[in-house]
């Protein structure tokens, strides 16, 4: 009986919205003090509300309101959006593929989108007229082909898309794409530490500048999944399912995958290669709120960035003063979850 | 029968490259009840998939209330027509509420497609109808399968399609569900003119349910007919390459199809004759050591059927008619008879008169056993001069055939039977006693034809058949005998 009742107090969708945005403000709170040099909440709060109200004046040291401005804060809301992209990406796969295992990581469209951004970034390459934006437009064109390459390649082995064979594709897809970067890395002769750590990901000394990169394709990948909620409920129960349903099945899954993509394209772009955020954050998203996507989305995005927040907090304190790829914190804690959904599935299958 | 509302001409097509329709053409009308059926892989499912613009065709064309296929938008051909397929896959847990909300998706408008009182409405007013309101807040994962079918059809209704599209729509069902469902299928044809066109796998639902049916054989319409037509007894032989029976149903006018196994038709060596019979005071009884095919006008198990053992027995002459026969039923049950096994007959008679006699022709064999008394009896051509008087049987006429009888022989040994008896009170100028012309019969009596339905074929009883011959020599004689022998008792 008392689970029942945590559940349901857990169910009301006000009070969701609530602990998810108060995880995601203690996160960022935590995030910011916490470092070799500690910075005490309330010097935090008065410094960002002096930055945001102009009438607001403290006596603060100049040393944390550096830290705090140039450093921490610019990191706490890149891996935030980085986060939050990631988790809305992941439950938009899983929506559409009826999939609890996708992600943009398993799918291969991480790696995708790594193959854009170290071609830009490797080769030094920049696109005409969109300057910085080359990097996350390659990346997003990347890791589009990719999604699309593993759907069109799980079709030609299994005409009914079995999980399994899409994931099994992913990954295939991904050991190549793996091979293919080592390859171009291998020839251009670059440092290899350097180059591990950005695939294995990291959201540090990016500044605000990778935040400006990142937010104009969070906002429109975001704003496009939030308005396809109804129609991926409907996709949950399967594509036939959903066009009997009147969805206009053809149009909204492109319109999905183009929004994951340009969600996971524009997080690869500026922080590599992140695992197991997009397959953890829908997936418990999901267990503690219901799987409705109306509510999945917008909450997978606050617990999404709020859970990166944390992560990026541990990759560099946890053996301070080296730093950790953020992408081993993430690893750590999604590939048993991973696992443990793995297990879950295969006992279902057995029971049904 | 109003007008068409779907009308297929000339469809061909099927998935990449294989055509498993070949030159489909049908029309079904509004408020119809229509079955499609073939046996698998003739195309049912794909056409269906056609019908509902998921799969596209290759040639030929579609037409929606006047309207082809491809010129609806999939949210106006959602609000027109809806679908329950035989497996909805669902991998998270969405509540029934909000599965059933889902059908209404084709009707909001916006871009932030609000949920309005009237989807609040019509979800709730389906969920009562097709009764998964009570589990409304469970896990789709928490239900059965059948409550799970039930949740997806509630979600199709939602939609408030004129045209439902069902496949196999009993498949998970319980058979008292399978009924509802159907029933309620056919209501709503009635009440809100809903369109109905469901695959079936069971013939016999099919049958009892639907106005017309239309069979797949290969891809290709074999007929498309009204359902007495479409299941014939050869027909539906051919089409699934098996062996069935048509049989009426014993109630609704609509033909059944029964399967019949290989193993049924199998003779062991095995004969009903007179060893198998037992007379005590009380009783007579045969046991056959299988069940035989029956006619009979018993006091228990009349009608048609299977029964293995045959009680005739003995009454005082004051016996109580009322309720006699569930006063019959435990008297048999109170010695060791099972009723429903059992045809049980009555008699005044004494049973030491019984007249019984064994004949047997080149391939088949005949147990005719007759007790009589003629006590009233009564001369048929003016039975409007006797008043209305339950009294039990006085001549009760058992006839075993080992043989196979048809329905036909089954109706023409009763008349010869009948017949053989009326010549034998003729010839004995027995009267009835308020006419006082020659009797016919008696009040009360009973017969029984029972066949083993093994060894050889009797398709006729007739008074020149074979089977006929034997049967009226045997009952006229044993007939005079019996009713001799009670004429001696009562003169003592």
């Amino acid at each position: 009986m008392q689970r029942l009742s945590i559940r349901k107090f857990l169910t009301n969708t006000y009070l969701a919205y609530t602990i998810a945005f108060l995880f995601l403000i203690i996160s960022m709170i935590f995030a910011i003090s916490i470092g070799t040099v500690s910075v005490p909440i309330l010097t935090i709060i008065q410094i960002i509300g002096s930055k945001l109200f102009a009438g607001l004046t403290y006596d603060i040291e100049p040393m944390f309101t550096s830290i705090v401005m140039n450093i921490r804060l610019p990191r706490v809301i890149l891996s935030g959006l980085v986060g939050a992209a990631l988790a809305i990406a992941g439950a938009a796969f899983q929506g559409l593929l009826r999939n609890p295992l996708a992600d943009p990581y398993t799918l291969g469209v991480s790696s995708g989108a790594s193959v854009g951004a170290v071609l830009t970034l490797f080769f030094h390459l920049s696109i005409p007229f969109i300057g910085s934006y080359t990097l996350p437009v390659l990346s997003i064109l990347f890791s589009f082909l990719s999604i699309f390459l593993v759907l069109i390649f799980a079709r030609q082995i299994d005409r009914a898309m079995k999980v399994e064979t899409i994931i099994l594709t992913g990954i295939i897809l991904s050991s190549f794409l793996g091979a293919f970067i080592s390859l171009m890395i291998a020839l251009t002769g670059d440092e290899l530490r350097q180059i591990i750590g950005w695939l294995l990901g990291s959201v540090s000394m990016r500044g605000w500048e990778y935040i400006k990169i990142i937010l104009p394709f969070f906002i429109i990948g975001s704003f496009l999944l939030i308005f396809q909620a109804k129609e991926l409920n409907a996709m949950s129960f399967g594509e036939e399912r959903a066009q009997h349903l009147g969805v206009d099945v053809r149009k909204r899954k492109f319109l999905i995958l183009l929004a994951a993509s340009i969600l996971t394209g524009a997080a690869v772009a500026v922080s590599g290669t992140i695992g197991f955020v997009g397959l953890v954050i829908p997936h418990l998203c999901r267990i503690l709120w219901g799987p409705d996507h109306k509510h999945l989305l917008p909450l997978s995005i606050l617990t999404g960035s709020g859970f990166l927040i944390l992560a990026d907090l541990l990759s560099r304190t946890i053996i301070s003063p080296t730093e950790l790829p953020i992408g081993v914190i993430t690893a750590l804690i999604g590939a048993p979850v991973f696992a443990a959904i793995l297990l879950q599935r295969r006992g279902r299958n057995k029971r049904g | 029968m109003g007008k068409e509302i779907i009308s297929v001409h000339q469809l061909s097509g099927g998935y990449s490259g294989e055509m498993i329709l070949k030159d489909i053409s049908f029309e079904v009308r509004k408020g119809e009840l229509f079955g499609i059926l073939g046996p698998n892989g003739s195309g049912k499912t794909t056409l269906l998939k056609m019908l509902s613009g998921i799969l596209p065709l290759h040639t030929g064309r579609i037409l929606i209330d006047g309207k082809n296929l491809k010129e609806y938008s999939a949210k106006q051909l959602a609000r027109k027509v809806a679908v329950v397929s035989q497996h909805t896959s669902q991998f998270f847990s969405y509540t029934v509420k909000e599965t059933v909300s889902l059908g209404r998706y084709a009707h909001q408008k916006g871009l932030l497609q609000s949920w309005s009182q009237e989807d609040e409405k019509v979800v709730k007013t389906v969920m009562r109808q097709i009764g998964v309101e009570a589990f409304q807040n469970k896990k789709l994962q928490e239900l059965s399968g059948g409550e799970r079918q039930r949740v997806f059809l509630a979600q199709a209704l939602a939609q408030e399609p004129e045209i439902l599209f069902l496949d196999e729509p009993t498949n998970h069902l319980d058979l008292s569900y399978q009924k509802e469902l159907l029933d309620s299928l056919k209501r709503w044809t009635f009440e809100n003119d809903l369109t109905v066109v469901s695959i079936f796998h069971d013939l016999n639902l099919a049958g009892l349910y639907c106005d017309r049916l239309l069979l797949l054989e290969n891809g290709k319409i074999k007929i498309n007919d009204v359902p007495n037509e479409v299941l014939k007894e050869e027909r539906i032989k051919e089409v699934y390459h098996t062996n069935i029976q048509k049989h009426p149903h014993p109630t609704v006018p609509a033909p059944q199809m029964v399967l019949l196994p290989d193993g049924a038709k199998q003779s062991f060596p095995f004969e009903i004759n007179e060893t198998m019979l037992e007379i005590h005071d009380e009783f007579i009884t045969l046991k056959s050591p299988i069940p035989l095919r029956t006619m009979s006008s018993g006091v228990i198990g009349s009608g048609t059927g299977w029964h293995r053992t045959f009680v005739n027995r003995h009454v005082s002459k004051d016996y109580n008619c009322r309720n006699h026969r569930e006063e019959m039923a435990t008297y048999l049950k109170g010695n060791g008879f099972d009723p429903t096994e059992t045809i049980g007959m009555m008699t005044a008679v004494n049973l030491e008169d019984v007249v019984y006699s064994y004949v047997d022709s080149d391939d088949f064999s005949i147990l005719v056993v007759i007790t009589a008394g003629v006590g009233n009896a009564i001369d048929c051509s003016k039975a409007e001069l006797h008043s209305y008087e339950v009294v039990p049987g006085t001549i009760n006429t058992w006839i075993f055939v080992n043989g196979e009888l048809t329905e036909e022989a089954f109706i023409q040994s009763i008349m010869i039977a009948t017949e053989a008896k009326t010549k034998a009170m003729n010839d004995l100028k027995i009267r009835d006693k308020i006419t006082e012309t020659i009797a016919t019969g008696t009040s009360t009596d009973s017969i029984l034809i029972a066949a083993s339905q093994k060894g050889k074929q009797l398709e006729y009883a007739g008074s020149i058949t074979p089977l006929g011959k034997l049967i009226s020599k045997a009952v006229y004689d044993c007939t005079t005998k019996a009713i001799q022998k009670s004429q001696m008792r009562k003169r003592g």
